[in-house]
């Protein structure tokens, strides 16, 4: 059976699974619940001066039956007071000492603030801090959450101040909501923290209603910007991730958050170089149940792919994000059709011959009366030398296994663009097409 | 007694056993069945519409929460879209080439989303379509089922004149008088036609072309004729005992299904039915929910050779249908009044022309059905008797003959369409012939000719 269990900045968890800081964290007895049901550990909801929030604080964007695509929020840090949570914290710690209970904090940007509340939090048996860099809306006005993490210079003095005193692991979480991320994360580093948690939510406006105009969430049919998040953010967190992750000053920990609803998500994190997980939407949708399968799911793999630790996933996958220049421009492949499986929807003619390059053919479709048993089949056809191996027909096609992306060997061995520009220095007078012939070799 | 009537149902429970057979969607429903949808590009589900309604939009404008702008584009097509959307064999048209099907998955259900989409506009009387400026010409259209007003509907779009002379009491023929209670009532089919006559369509009735208003008068005052008659009564069954009380006709009996109270139908506890096509079906589903409890539906061929869409036999055998394959009836015995049909075995025999088997009787086998009402479920006669009145009209099988691409007819001031050209079809193969026709029509008259001075 592979191990699942983590070891992040040196404290142990029994699996890569983190509730994100957020409203599943909210209480004592959420992450109890959490626990028992497999979550391998909680970064608490964010610890503060209390706030007060509005109602209602969420919207959501579906996509056909799929409810909560991206989920939008304009709820902010804890509304409890701090010791109430500190106190929660240490009976979760008592009760399930195994697991990893990590304080977010977030509190003025001053030092002496910064002092107290780090050594309370560590006080209660938290086994480590995430500060709080991130949150978009109504804590950035306060100065403090984004406020601080758009601005490198203030993100590494505060962390700095942080750690003067931590005695315990300290995750700098960020904004995405930055021109380069991997710039805020070499700044976290530069204050002395000891690992980098990403990505918070994206500033968002998450509709209009058509009817009032007010923009959602609406607060008395008013609404304001929020923080972006689920299923629909994740690309954009795997790539920040991959980013932090390649970055050589950069080099530390990395607790991967940003759409995560199951175990391929994570794994996928894992190789990008997430050496935890941190999920919240997922939870707040379908409940801490789901964190079952992410077990499973993930044990299966592990156990697939002949692995014995869940670490050895982590940044499996890192070495092969590459500049756009370092790709092979000699490397083809063109699409093909099933015909037994085509079902004659025709979406690949149509978005080839409106979105990409006009490589695929099919005949008008005759009237067919099936009272006269009339159901011609209707397949089109790639155009093969034309096809430039986009992958769109093969990502629109309904039918799994239907249309593939075929290697064609051009004999050509590889060449990048940065292979070709050098080419091109050294023999100005050969045209691109005979130095991709010969390749780099 | 065997012919006495059945008992008595309350008429709750009457109208609950005539209830829709097919529910409306929710609207939760239809966006979860109309996300199923893949928006197929030249979608075989246009192409086997007879009306060509572009499903797919349809569908997406279900999904955007363009109801209004779906229900243009079905109506659009098919000015009888809620109607078509109810009563269409889905199975052999759209939903039959759906391209799920070649995956081994249900079709879209797009007669029922069709109905989701149409059913509140034509609830609410919205009018979605304007007559085009007046062209001065006029066009009179005869009998007022789902081919002329089809016909009609595209005409006032154009800006003709449109006027149609129906003999019954309400318009729609068969659309109204025709459908199983339980697919569509005569008020909804009514209630749609009121979209067409919105358009400024002037329906006539109780007109009997050729006794009410002369043909030769028609000739003289329209530019343009469409002979939308449909067809005539159903066929003898020439057996002796035709003429007792009791015996019915397929047309008829639904009728009155359709034009009374349910608790004022006759119906008696045992029931005969001659033939086994769609309208036979409907008269044995329509008689087990009347409250007949033994209903035999007599077949002289085999199962197989039915010619009743499989989803109907299907719901017949679900109603508790007794059938009675390869028998034929040979006389109707009774003292004034039905009290049985004597039937006889038939077997297999040589091929006809069409390459059907014919089935011949089997000496000897009669047999005994008691019942107290015999209802023929035949086919409908052709109505040579009118057709023959209007010179010029070539007939094939008593069917007018047409240009199958502008309906029009070997005599040109007339076009045709509906049964009367295909023999009996689907109502949206008729809707379809009054499109072609209106534009046959238009074709000859302001595309041709050209606008007129006065217009």
């Amino acid at each position: 059976m592979p191990d699942l269990s983590i070891n992040f900045c040196g404290v142990r968890s029994p699996n890569p699974f983190w509730l994100a800081s957020g409203p599943p964290t909210n209480t004592a007895y959420q992450v109890m619940r959490a626990f028992d049901a497999g979550w391998g550990g909680a970064v608490w909801k964010t610890i503060g001066e209390p706030i007060i929030n509005t109602a209602s604080r969420y919207g959501s964007v579906d996509l056909k039956n799929e409810r909560m695509m991206g989920l939008n929020n304009i709820e902010l840090i804890s509304d409890r007071p701090v010791e109430i949570n500190l106190q929660e914290i240490a009976e979760v710690k008592k009760r399930f000492p195994q697991h990893t209970v990590i304080a977010s904090l977030m509190v003025e940007s001053k030092r002496a603030t910064w002092h107290d509340i780090v050594k309370r939090a560590e006080d209660s048996g938290a086994d480590m801090l995430e500060l709080n860099f991130g949150c978009p809306h109504g804590m950035s006005e306060r100065g403090m959450g984004a406020a601080v993490g758009q601005v490198p210079e203030y993100a590494t003095m505060i962390t700095s101040w942080v750690k003067e005193v931590a005695r315990t692991p300290v995750i700098v979480k960020l904004t995405p909501n930055v021109t380069d991320i991997a710039h805020m994360a070499v700044a976290a580093k530069r204050g002395g923290a000891d690992a980098v948690s990403l990505v918070n939510t994206f500033n968002s406006l998450v509709g209009v209603d058509l009817e009032t105009f007010a923009p959602r969430p609406s607060v008395a049919g008013y609404g304001s910007h929020g923080g972006y998040c689920g299923p629909a953010v994740k690309p954009i967190a795997l790539h920040m991730v991959s980013a932090v992750a390649k970055h050589p000053e950069v080099k530390i920990p990395i607790s991967g958050i940003g759409g995560i609803s199951n175990w391929r998500d994570a794994v996928e994190f894992m190789l990008l170089g997430a050496a935890s997980v941190q999920v919240c939407t997922a939870a707040m949708h379908y409940g801490f149940r789901i964190v079952r399968d992410m077990i499973d799911g993930l044990e299966n793999y592990l156990e697939e792919k002949g692995m014995n630790s869940a670490m050895e996933l982590v940044g499996k996958a890192v070495p092969r994000v590459e500049d756009w220049g370092n790709l092979d421009l000699n490397y083809k492949i063109i699409a093909k059709i099933d015909a037994e499986k085509c079902i004659g929807c025709n979406l690949c003619y149509i978005a080839c011959e409106d979105g990409a390059h006009q490589c695929i053919r099919v005949e008008e479709r005759p009237l067919g009366d099936l009272r006269r048993g009339e159901l011609p089949k209707h397949v089109p056809q790639i155009l093969e030398d034309e096809c430039v191996g986009c992958n769109l027909c093969a990502l629109v096609c309904p039918v799994p296994g239907c249309i593939s992306m075929v290697e064609v060997n051009t004999g050509r061995p590889p060449m990048s663009w940065k292979q070709l520009q050098e080419a091109r220095g050294r023999s100005p007078q050969c045209s691109v097409e005979e130095l991709l012939s010969k390749g780099s070799a | 007694m065997l012919k006495e009537p059945a008992p008595k149902l309350p008429l709750e429970q009457l109208e609950a056993n005539f209830a829709d057979i097919n529910p409306p969607l929710t609207e939760s429903q239809a966006l979860e069945e109309g996300s199923r949808c893949l928006f197929c590009q030249d979608a075989p589900c246009i192409k086997a519409c007879p009306t060509g309604i572009d499903v797919p939009q349809f569908i997406r404008q279900i999904l955007t929460g363009n109801l209004r702008g779906s229900a243009r584009t079905i109506l659009g097509a098919n000015i009888l879209g809620q109607s078509c959307a109810r009563v269409c064999p889905t199975s052999v048209l759209c939903e039959g080439v759906c391209v799920l099907n070649a995956e081994g998955k249900k079709p879209v259900e797009i007669g029922k989303l069709q109905r989701y989409a149409v059913d509140p506009v034509i609830a609410s009387g919205t009018q979605l379509f304007r007559a085009g400026a007046s062209n001065g010409y006029r066009v009179a259209l005869i009998g007022a089922g789902p081919a002329s007003l089809s016909c009609a509907a595209e005409l006032r779009k154009l800006g003709y004149e449109a006027v149609i002379f129906d003999a019954n009491p309400q318009p729609g023929g068969l659309n109204t008088y025709g459908i199983a209670a339980y697919k569509m009532r005569a008020s909804e089919a009514v209630k749609e036609i009121e979209m067409i006559r919105a358009l400024g369509v002037e329906i006539r009735n109780g007109m009997t072309v050729g006794k009410d208003i002369a043909i030769p008068e028609l000739e003289r005052d329209y530019d343009a004729i469409f002979i939308g008659i449909g067809l005539g009564e159903t066929e003898d069954m020439r057996i002796l005992g035709e003429e007792l009380e009791g015996s019915y006709d397929a047309l008829s009996f639904i009728e009155s299904t359709k034009s009374k109270r349910f608790d004022q139908v006759e119906i008696t506890k045992r029931v005969a039915v001659i033939g086994a096509g769609n309208t036979a079906i409907d008269v044995v589903t329509a008689a087990k929910r009347l409250g007949a409890e033994e209903v035999y539906m007599v077949y002289r061929r085999s199962r197989e050779e039915m010619t009743a869409f499989d989803y109907e036999y299907d719901l017949a055998k679900h109603d508790g249908v007794n059938f009675v394959w390869q028998a034929m009836p040979v006389r109707t015995i009774g003292n004034g009044r039905v009290e049985a049909l004597e039937c006889v075995r038939t077997e297999r025999s040589s091929k006809d022309a069409r390459g059907r088997y014919n089935y011949v009787p089997v000496p000897g086998s009669e047999f005994r059905l008691d019942v107290g009402m015999v209802v023929k479920a035949l086919g409908q006669k052709r109505r040579l008797d009118f057709l023959q009145q209007i010179p010029n009209l070539e007939l094939k099988n008593g069917c007018v003959v047409v240009d199958p691409k502008t309906m029009h007819t070997r005599n040109p001031h007339y076009f045709a369409g509906g049964d009367c050209v295909n023999g009996g079809g689907e109502v949206v193969d008729a809707v379809a012939h009054g499109k072609k026709a209106a534009f046959g029509i238009h074709q000859m008259l302001e595309v041709a000719k050209g606008r007129r001075a006065h217009a």
